[in-house]
């Protein structure tokens, strides 16, 4: 289990030593709503539990709000109604709870160009933690850490522009890993990967001992690694469950402009996964 | 992709200028570029002495005649103005080739261009000894406003996105016909320029939002200020240089 260190005044917390127990879900988001300046209602009453450990898959058609819910998960945007409590805090705009919330919600972002900013990998994948007060050797075994972690070490002082693009998503998520966070959010973690970089990643995120919460219009992808899935559309959740049972359900999908790609079998995939998995408990 | 060459002068060499730390080979190149500017014009001697201190330091950093001359052309639009300043000035004439030229003219542009290219081949020598990434610590060892060098730690890293995007638009256009020979046919240049700034523009909220989302609060957290930071001994070896240019160029003055 990826180690959890905690820095928020106890008062903000709902245990009173600070620490996360086992029954607080990771991610509890309730009643969210949020229009946009100009009008555009993007969330109308977000209601969504991601219990520690889980791994969820957010579906949806472009538009359907899922970046503007992942922005609130850290408090980037806020203010519409309804909360957000991760790990038994609740965000709000202290800025000391912001920053914890923002070590707790590791957000890898669709492009790694947005994400990754300064000259060399190690000092990108440096930076959250740093941010967070931690300096020398305990700075660098995170990073090294976190470059371990994704298969990354051996291009620490590469630059990112110098990187293939599967490389640079895979420095993304250890950008967020270094920061120990108690969520993983990946957003749309399978575009533009060529088949095997797509394999690659989906290999090192299977590892990760962290909580999940994957973006994605890659329902496949969705299958794979997350047994449970989310539908929003327009702004709400429309659809919870099984990810097999809900890509099973052709209605369902068709209702909400989801589609499996071509020649794709999701009973079959999901009998193949299941022989697949207990080969490896075996 | 646009796998960049971050380095566009930088000369990968081993040599005892390579090595010194970012921040006092900054601070010699100001000080040499103070004194030769400090020189008076017309003690040409002393411009002779400044050109052997940075050919010494160029022979040192192993940088080639060849490579500054050609690098050293980039001020030629800058000086043109050196080479009318003869025929534009006032006063005393001279008759040189059935040429009559001002004195205080060809003072004028002896000082522009002496200074003008002393000026360069030191900043040369430094692009030439120093990666980018290194000046921009130096410029923050030297308490350079953070600003500053975040804006060109920012420059340095997505240029290459950038010019990688437009070449992607360019690519895009050309190939649905567009041939843009003449200047009335530059409109989807132009238009290419605008929608180049909006995807720089988003791109810079999308980074800054990746920024906000670990923990970004306004300041860079400065990790590496102080490894390999300069010592006693850098500052004494790279003083040599400006020092002896600030000889010279007192000599000059009180010699006149």
């Amino acid at each position: 289990m990826i180690g959890y260190v905690d820095r928020v005044p106890a008062a903000d917390v709902t245990s009173a030593d600070g620490s996360v127990s086992a029954g607080v879900p990771s991610l509890d988001v309730r009643g969210l709503h949020y229009s946009y300046p100009d009008g555009h209602v993007a969330l109308r009453g977000v209601d969504l539990v991601v219990p520690r450990g889980g791994r969820v898959a957010l579906l949806g058609p472009n538009g359907a709000g899922k970046t503007t819910l992942v922005l609130h998960l850290n408090g980037i945007l806020s203010g519409g109604g309804g909360t957000v409590t991760v790990g038994g805090l609740t965000v709000t705009r202290d800025r000391a709870t912001l920053a914890e919330i923002r070590r707790r919600v590791g957000i890898v972002f669709q492009d790694p160009d947005d994400q990754l900013f300064l000259p060399t990998v190690a000092e990108d994948v440096a930076f959250g933690p740093a941010n967070l007060g931690l300096r020398g050797a305990e700075l660098e075994s995170r990073v090294t850490e976190a470059l371990d972690a994704v298969g990354m070490t051996e291009h620490r002082d590469r630059a990112p522009q110098h990187l293939s693009f599967g490389q640079r998503r895979r420095v993304a998520v250890a950008t967020v890993l270094a920061m120990r966070p108690e969520i993983l959010v990946l957003d749309e973690p399978s575009s533009n990967l060529d088949p095997a970089a797509r394999r690659e990643l989906a290999a090192i995120l299977r590892r990760l001992p962290v909580t999940m919460l994957m973006v994605t219009h890659d329902l496949p992808y969705a299958l794979e690694l997350c047994d449970r899935a989310v539908i929003l559309d327009a702004g709400r959740i429309v659809a919870d469950g099984a990810t097999a049972e809900l890509l099973a359900d052709a209605e369902l999908l068709a209702r909400h402009r989801l589609e499996l790609p071509y020649g794709f079998d999701p009973a079959l995939a999901a009998r193949q996964l299941a022989a697949h998995q207990g080969g490896m408990v075996r | 992709m646009g796998a960049g060459h971050a380095h566009v002068l930088y000369r990968d060499r081993s040599s005892p200028v390579h090595r010194l730390p970012p921040e006092v080979k900054i601070t010699a190149m100001v000080v040499f570029t103070v004194a030769v500017v400090a020189t008076p014009r017309e003690a040409f001697w002393a411009f002779g002495g400044h050109a052997i201190l940075i050919t010494l330091v160029a022979a040192l950093a192993r940088i080639g005649p060849g490579w500054l001359a050609t690098r050293a052309l980039i001020e030629v639009p800058f000086v043109v103005f050196a080479f009318a300043l003869p025929f534009l000035g006032s006063g005393d004439r001279v008759h040189w080739l059935g040429l009559e030229l001002s004195v205080d003219g060809l003072y004028g542009g002896w000082n522009i261009l002496a200074k003008g290219t002393l000026g360069v081949l030191a900043s040369l020598v430094l692009a030439g000894t120093t990666t980018t990434r290194d000046l921009l610590l130096g410029l923050d060892r030297l308490r350079c406003p953070q600003i500053v060098t975040q804006i060109a730690t920012f420059m340095l890293r997505y240029l290459d996105v950038l010019v990688g995007e437009a070449r992607r638009m360019r690519i895009a256009r050309v190939s649905r016909g567009d041939d843009p020979r003449f200047l009335w046919q530059l409109r989807g240049f132009a238009a290419g320029i605008g929608a180049l700034f909006l995807r720089a523009f988003e791109r810079g909220e999308r980074v800054y939002l990746a920024m906000v989302a670990r923990g970004y609060q306004g300041r860079m957290p400065d990790v590496r200020r102080g490894a390999g930071a300069a010592g006693l001994r850098h500052w004494l070896a790279a003083a040599t240089v400006p020092l002896a240019a600030t000889g010279v160029a007192t000599a000059a003055a009180v010699l006149g």
